[in-house]
């Protein structure tokens, strides 16, 4: 199991979920879930990704992450719609508990609304919220 | 005065031991309890593998004395309890008049006239109040809530005998059979019995000799599991678990467990047993594998009647797997039966049970 992290570079939502938005790139952003929400998860043992071209609803659940105990439902911290899913975790789901910033993204969309990051916690505001 | 605080949960004396290795500690049935430590996984497979230890000190205990002891569990418990020999261990329900299931029970002959019986966490005190309330109309019967009076241990696994039997100071009594050994000093009743579908022991001792019991089975290989890898293990070799697969509302006949009902002890439910046993069940409890990705969980209903009432992906096979009440018609092994596993439709098939077996 990995470290606990929070990078400094993502936006945050308060279901626990992170969302990227590279520099050079503003219509699009990778979403995955935060350090804290694996962890209360315990390992993950399937990932149901949705399908490309799926859209998503803001503040709304788009997918499931399971592990042997419990399902969690995945909450979109932005709109948009799947122009990309990690395939990789159909076989090794387990990389959202080793590396939940990186090779355990799940998720690719267009953004439809670039002002609902605005929304959204830096790592500071976040971090807080776990501290309480 | 009232309070909105939730009752505090209560702790066994092996708490501290928990905390120290880090486990994740959940509420289970009113208790503080281990879900688990390093992992589902890797404490499911240290059982398969070699040998898990779980604290089971939440599980209820009560004891019947007296000459009346026979009379009374043989009117309350579903089995035979004539022929549980001295030292001897046997599994029954306990059943209403409808034949409803209140617990799933372990009991175990201590004497004569004294008998332990294991009630489920959730369920102690309904069965505790169920054996006082009978136990007015036979003579010569104690019935003794004794939950305080016992820490319990479950040491499971290929190896598990082998590291207790290294610190007994006699032979550990066989499957089935229950007996007071002293282990690494202390006074213990060595049961042969498990939940795991592995060889092995459940301990029950004095709770103020737990800590060092669990420290020295610990120091010898044995690896803290959680209640989380008690569920999977449990589930694999489609052992029942009270509140999932049992439940007032069905009764054993249809649970699968008519094996352990002799109705002709007149045990209360036994007409009702009967009844059902000779008309045949309308449902039955099936052991089911999902045929492609996914994990069905407790409550998802399947096309055609019935549901799953429990699920899980299985370490050892690597599937979803479950067990679930279908129309009897729906109950042979081979049978396709789609599940709708909140909101998709899931193909799964009936397979024998056990769903894994010892050593495969």
């Amino acid at each position: 199991m990995s470290q606990t992290s929070y990078p400094l570079d993502l936006l945050y939502h308060p279901e626990h979920d992170w969302a990227r938005i590279a520099e050079d790139d503003a219509e699009h952003a990778v979403l995955g879930i935060t350090w804290y929400a694996q962890d209360a998860l315990g390992e993950v043992v399937f990932f149901d990704p949705p399908a490309v071209g799926t859209t998503l609803v803001k503040d709304s659940s788009y997918a499931e992450v399971e592990s042997v105990k419990a399902v969690s439902d995945v909450v979109a911290p932005l709109s948009g719609e799947i122009v990309e899913v990690n395939e990789a975790l159909a076989d090794n789901p387990a990389m959202i508990n080793e590396d939940p910033y990186g090779e355990g993204w799940l998720v690719k969309i267009r953004l439809s609304d670039s002002s609902e990051r605005d929304a959204l916690m830096d790592v500071a505001t976040y971090t807080a919220t776990l501290a309480g | 005065m009232s309070s909105t605080t939730p009752p505090a949960l209560r702790r066994t004396p092996l708490y501290d031991r928990h905390v120290a290795a880090g486990a994740k500690l959940v509420d289970f049935a009113g208790w503080e309890m281990p879900v688990q430590y390093e992992g589902v996984r890797p404490e499911h497979m240290a059982v398969r593998k070699t040998c898990g230890m779980f604290d089971v000190s939440h599980m209820g205990e009560i004891e019947t004395s007296g000459p009346g002891a026979l009379e009374l569990l043989q009117c309350l418990l579903s089995n035979d309890v004539a022929k549980i020999a001295p030292d001897g261990a046997q599994y029954s329900v306990l059943c209403r008049e409808d034949g409803g299931v209140l617990d799933d029970l372990f009991t175990y002959r201590l004497d004569a006239e004294r008998y332990l019986t294991v009630t489920n966490a959730s369920n102690h005190e309904r069965d505790l109040a169920w054996f006082e309330r009978h136990a007015q109309a036979v003579d010569g019967v104690q019935v003794q809530d004794a939950i305080d009076a016992w820490a319990m241990l479950a040491v499971q696994g290929p190896l598990a005998r082998e590291i207790v039997q290294a610190i007994s100071d006699a032979p550990l009594p066989a499957r089935m059979r229950a007996e007071m050994r002293r282990l690494a000093g202390v006074e213990v009743l060595v049961c042969g019995t498990g939940y795991t579908g592995e060889d092995g022991v459940e301990l029950l001792c004095a709770p103020e000799y737990a800590p060092a019991l669990w420290d020295e089975i610990v120091r010898r290989g044995g690896v803290p599991a959680g209640l989380g890898a008690r569920d999977t293990l449990r589930l694999e070799v489609c052992f029942h678990l009270y509140g999932n697969d049992l439940s007032v509302d069905r009764g054993p006949i249809e649970a699968g467990l008519g094996w352990c009902c002799k109705e002709d002890t007149d045990f209360i439910g036994a007409d009702a047993v009967r009844a059902v046993r000779e008309r045949g069940p309308a449902e039955k409890l099936v052991a089911f594998a999902l045929e492609g990705p996914g994990i069905a969980r407790q409550g998802n209903p399947i096309s055609g009647g019935g549901e799953v009432t429990s699920g899980t992906l299985s370490p050892c096979l690597g599937i979803g797997i479950g067990m679930a009440y279908v129309p009897a018609g729906h109950a042979a092994v081979g049978t396709q039966l789609e599940i709708d596993v909140r909101g998709k439709m899931r193909p799964a098939v009936v397979k024998d049970k056990p769903l894994y077996r010892k050593g495969s």
